[in-house]
């Protein structure tokens, strides 16, 4: 049979750790016990592989889910999934969903007394391509109070669903703007406890995608677990 | 880029808008043998309290213990197969429930046969990673043997194994204790 390579290991201090206390919410939710550490076997290195007809052609366009335009600066967020070693994350699910302009969340939940927008929902997803670029055209989110903590705001952000060619490499992240001031006070993005790993949750402001007379681009690279050195036997 | 994996963030509270699409709780179709089984369960917090915000992503191999992914010799394009990806959200009392067929069984890296299992995300606000676990299935003489679950201490094993139902016979139960005595085993990856 021919060798399997597994997938490394994340760097020490670029992934959070389950209990975070500022973080309210990780205190009755984070396993407590020590993890078991998991060889990767045939069960980790593969994955769903989605059809790319699940999505509808317009879903990355969530300015236009609607017939009327949404409220808000319309912006373009695009940039490209590749693993740790520089190779492309090719024909890859990415799903993303997102507060309004207003800072307001199309869910029953959300008590945020802010405007929902009739002709925005918040919700995209998208393929990437062949050399793993992808595309959304969006709303630029406000930023929303919460309750961790007394005046506690979530800085602007869209949360990002990855599934990559393997359950190993399953990610959900969140995408930040840059020189938002709420970042600093943030628990969230800052339960990643190496500064540069943080940062690289920061997308650019990109000249680029920046469209004459419609919108602003910014742009956020994901990089995905990237694959052992070593075969393992199978 | 400096070459190391993007960080991990929570789901938050508000994920079921871009995950609802997706949800799948009926993993048969395509599937050309096996067992049925039905599995339900409840997602439970420090305080026993339901957690009624949580998803659980499902990923297993057939029956024959092969795997929809070209890592297991498939073409995907192939056509309508049984694909072995579920999304299941729970309710508000923290209920899940889906139906699947019991997978196959194939090598691990030891060279020996791992035992029937499914490999389960768990997503939910509270968690900036998302925990990875795994459910057996109940009275299967292969568990004794299966690798992965060698490198659970013994004690906990059972957190991974699924119980028959005594009301319902093609039903499985597996609970999820993010903590507490009962805490489910879950894994580093």
């Amino acid at each position: 049979m021919k060798p399997m390579l597994g997938y490394r290991r994340p760097a020490p201090g670029t992934q959070p750790e389950y209990l975070h206390p500022p973080y309210v919410s990780s205190l009755k939710r984070a396993p407590k016990q020590r993890l078991i550490l998991l060889p990767d076997t045939l069960s980790e290195m593969t994955g769903p592989s989605f059809r790319k007809n699940i999505v509808e052609p317009k879903a990355f366009d969530l300015t236009r889910q609607s017939r009327g335009e949404p409220l808000g600066e319309r912006i373009v967020v695009s940039g490209r999934v590749v693993d740790e070693d520089g190779r492309p994350v090719r024909d890859s699910l990415i799903e993303i969903w997102q507060a309004n302009a207003a800072g307001r969340y199309l869910h029953k939940s959300d008590q945020h007394d802010a405007p929902l927008d009739p002709h925005f929902t918040g919700v995209g997803q998208t393929f990437t391509d062949g050399e793993g670029h992808y595309r959304f055209v969006t709303i630029r989110p406000g930023a929303y109070p919460w309750r961790n903590h007394h005046n506690a705001w979530r800085p602007q952000h869209i949360h990002f669903s990855l599934f990559g060619p393997a359950f190993a490499t399953r990610l959900v992240t969140q995408m930040y703007f840059p020189g938002d001031p709420l970042l600093e006070f943030d628990p969230i993005f800052n339960s990643v406890p190496d500064e540069a790993a943080r940062k690289r949750l920061i997308s650019k402001f990109d000249w680029v995608t920046t469209t004459p007379e419609i919108s602003l681009g910014f742009r956020f690279d994901i990089l995905l677990r990237g694959r052992d050195a070593t075969p393992m036997e199978r | 880029m400096d070459g190391r994996t993007t960080p991990s963030q929570t789901v938050g509270p508000y994920f079921s808008i871009g995950f609802s699409w997706l949800e799948r709780s009926d993993l048969t179709e395509g599937a050309t043998g096996g067992a049925r089984v039905s599995v339900r369960g409840r997602v439970l917090d420090g305080d026993g309290q339901p957690v009624p915000d949580a998803v659980l992503e499902i990923w297993q191999a057939d029956a024959e213990g092969r795997y929809a992914h070209p890592e297991d010799g498939d073409d995907p394009a192939a056509g309508q197969e049984f694909f072995g990806f579920g999304r299941v959200s729970v309710n508000e009392q923290g209920e899940f429930h889906f139906t699947t067929i019991k997978p196959g069984r194939f090598v691990g890296p030891n060279g020996e046969l791992q035992a029937p299992h499914l490999e389960v995300s768990v997503f939910m606000r509270g968690l900036l990673r998302r925990l990875v676990t795994r459910i057996y299935f109940p009275g299967e003489p292969a568990n004794e043997r299966d690798e992965v679950l060698g490198l659970v201490p013994a004690e906990r094993r059972d957190t991974l194994v699924a119980q028959r139902s005594e009301a319902e016979p093609e039903m499985l139960v597996w609970d999820v204790h993010l903590q507490g005595d009962q805490e489910t085993v879950f894994f580093d990856y």
